[in-house]
């Protein structure tokens, strides 16, 4: 499958990415570094420190600190309420949308604060890109629109989009987008996502609700993608995390067991709480 | 269980079935009856002139109610410019600001204002436009029945938003699409179709008033060539033949009932068109 995307205008420019050395390393924080991964860059694409968030009264997450490598897939595993969603909600500032929402910690994004009093949401969002559970194509709109309306709503002209499904739907672009199967519309809102240039991709178990074929497709796109953006991908399914994850975290309670690379998570875990989940002995 | 059991069951089930239908039948009866009325009363005066002249003065007959077809028009337009942009962002607040403390008092608001009897809102507007302006007026009468469209629009708006899913306002959020653009062109355009049946619907409910335009409108047995001066409507002219001691004008209140049933009529097959193809959208 071919992704190549031609927009009128560059929104990220590499300029606006601060210098690498404005990353304070901290102390204690996990960090994915081990000899069997050499970081390909010197700035993680997120440092994430001491991260909580509330809702209301209720503490979904506990002071979670890691670091996520740039161009590389990290997944986040654990069983149903641990706080995998409101994690990933967090780096694009999604879960303040829920009005009792607070967080305290620190997310950097290639090293700059994404909480800081002077970025508005809207900035973040357009930096970090997601994808839902449910696929969510604009009805209103054609197969074409739904992949430049992030461009087009963000004030860009664009003189051509070619998407992740493109092979299958050129003929088609002005067909409803909801006239695509279930895993194409998943397909386009990974096109949509994307042509808007994030630095970073959140996939909120982005195949859950699809066919294995379809799956497969979509991991498949990941692997490629991987290549070009930072992807941090909540999912169920372990077989899945081990099949295309570099680091896999595992959350539970809203605390952070393990951070490891996915092959040490999944083979020999620091702690007997990951062993019990990634065997199937609960959750 | 016996055979007289069962036979005493079939019968209570035939019993309670023909009495529904026998209701049934009777929540459509009056608008057959209303429409076989009106429709064997005023087809007689219903013809070309009826919708090309004016009415002609007392003791001539013959004329139409060719102004006051234009009246009601114009005040349906008028009313449109008031109620529709209050009643629709009104709506959208309600729906996409949901948060708020306030919105259950605008939401109780807008359930009592709809429950407001006509000739009061007439009153009102008499007292802050009529009075003020010195003299009936098409603008009179068109804020009128504008105010009263708002809340039903309000509230319908509120309701359509409400379905539009969840996912779509948080797929355009996490685009980096500002919170304004989303509503506008994301939500509000999902929920167009929705937003114009409660649009139209509003509009056929304040196409019959009458009460409100005796303090407003007042009536004209002429063009109105100014919306400053007094404007007659279909509903007014219905009102002021019915009760005149003419048989010619009696004959033209049937006529002219007629037409504003159909036009009321007309607007709710277009509500119905609408929906359905909303309805169709949904289960593709």
């Amino acid at each position: 499958m071919s992704l190549t995307m031609t927009t009128g205008e560059e929104t990220n420019s590499p300029a606006a990415r601060p210098e690498p050395g404005s990353v304070p390393v901290r102390a204690g924080a996990p960090t994915a570094r081990d000899a069997a991964a050499a970081p390909r860059t010197a700035v993680p694409a997120l440092a994430i420190w001491r991260l909580s968030v509330y809702f209301g009264a209720n503490q979904v997450l506990k002071k979670v600190s890691l670091e996520i490598e740039a161009r590389a897939v990290t997944a986040i595993i654990g069983p149903s309420g641990c706080g995998k969603s409101t994690f990933l909600r967090s780096i694009n500032r999604m879960h303040e949308l829920v009005p009792e929402a607070r967080m305290e910690g620190e997310i950097r994004l290639f090293g700059q604060d994404i909480y800081s009093r002077q970025v508005e949401p809207v900035v973040v969002r357009r930096r970090v890109g997601m994808v839902f559970q449910k696929s969510n194509p604009f009805p209103t709109m054609s197969i074409a629109d739904n992949v430049t309306v992030g461009l087009r709503l963000n004030g860009v002209r664009t003189r051509s989009v070619m998407a992740a499904l493109w092979d299958e739907v050129k003929d088609r672009l002005n067909a409803p987008a909801i006239s695509l199967s279930g895993g194409q519309q998943q397909r386009l809102c990974i096109a949509r996502a994307l042509a808007v240039q994030p630095e970073v991709l959140l996939m909120d178990e982005p195949a859950s609700a699809l066919d294995p074929l379809a799956t497969a497709k979509i991991e498949d796109l990941i692997l490629e993608l991987k290549k070009d953006f930072t992807i941090v991908i909540v999912t169920h399914n372990m077989q899945q995390a081990a099949r295309i994850s570099d680091f896999t975290a595992f959350l539970y309670l809203g605390e952070l067991v393990e951070f490891d690379v996915t092959r040490k998570i999944f083979t020999s875990p620091a702690r007997k709480q990951t062993e019990d989940y990634v065997t199937g002995r609960f959750g | 269980m016996t055979s007289a059991n069962h036979r005493w069951r079939r019968f209570k089930n035939g019993l309670m079935q023909s009495v529904t239908l026998t209701c049934a039948i009777l929540v459509i009866a009056p608008l057959v009856l209303v429409f076989s009325h009106l429709i064997t009363s005023g087809i007689g005066a219903v013809n070309w002139d009826f919708f090309t002249k004016l009415p002609k003065p007392v003791g001539e007959t013959g004329g139409g109610m060719a102004n006051a077809i234009v009246g009601t028009v114009v005040l349906l337009g008028i009313a449109s410019l008031v109620g529709v942009p209050v009643g629709v962002l009104g709506g959208v607040y309600l729906s996409e600001y949901s948060f708020s403390r306030l919105n259950v008092w605008i939401r109780f608001a807008a359930d009592v204002l709809n429950g407001v009897p006509s000739i009061i809102w007439g009153m009102v507007v008499y007292a802050l436009v009529v009075l003020p302006m010195k003299g009936f007026s098409a603008w009179a009468g068109g804020i009128v029945l504008g105010m009263m469209m708002i809340p039903l629009i309000t509230r319908t708006t509120e309701e359509v938003l409400q379905l539009v899913p969840n996912g779509y306002r948080e797929a355009a959020l996490a685009l980096g699409i500002a919170q304004w653009r989303t509503i506008i062109q994301i939500v509000v355009r999902t929920a167009l179709k929705g937003i114009a049946t409660g649009v139209l619907l509003s509009l056929a409910r304040v196409a019959g008033e009458t009460a409100p335009l005796l303090f407003t409108a007042l009536g004209n047995s002429n063009w109105n060539r100014n919306l400053s001066d007094p404007i007659t409507a279909l509903p007014l002219q219905i009102f002021s033949y019915a009760i005149s001691p003419y048989d010619d004008w009696h004959r033209q209140a049937w006529a002219g009932a007629l037409v504003l049933l159909l036009l009321i009529t007309f607007i709710n097959v277009g509500v119905r068109v609408l929906t359905r193809d909303r309805f169709q959208q949904s289960t593709r």
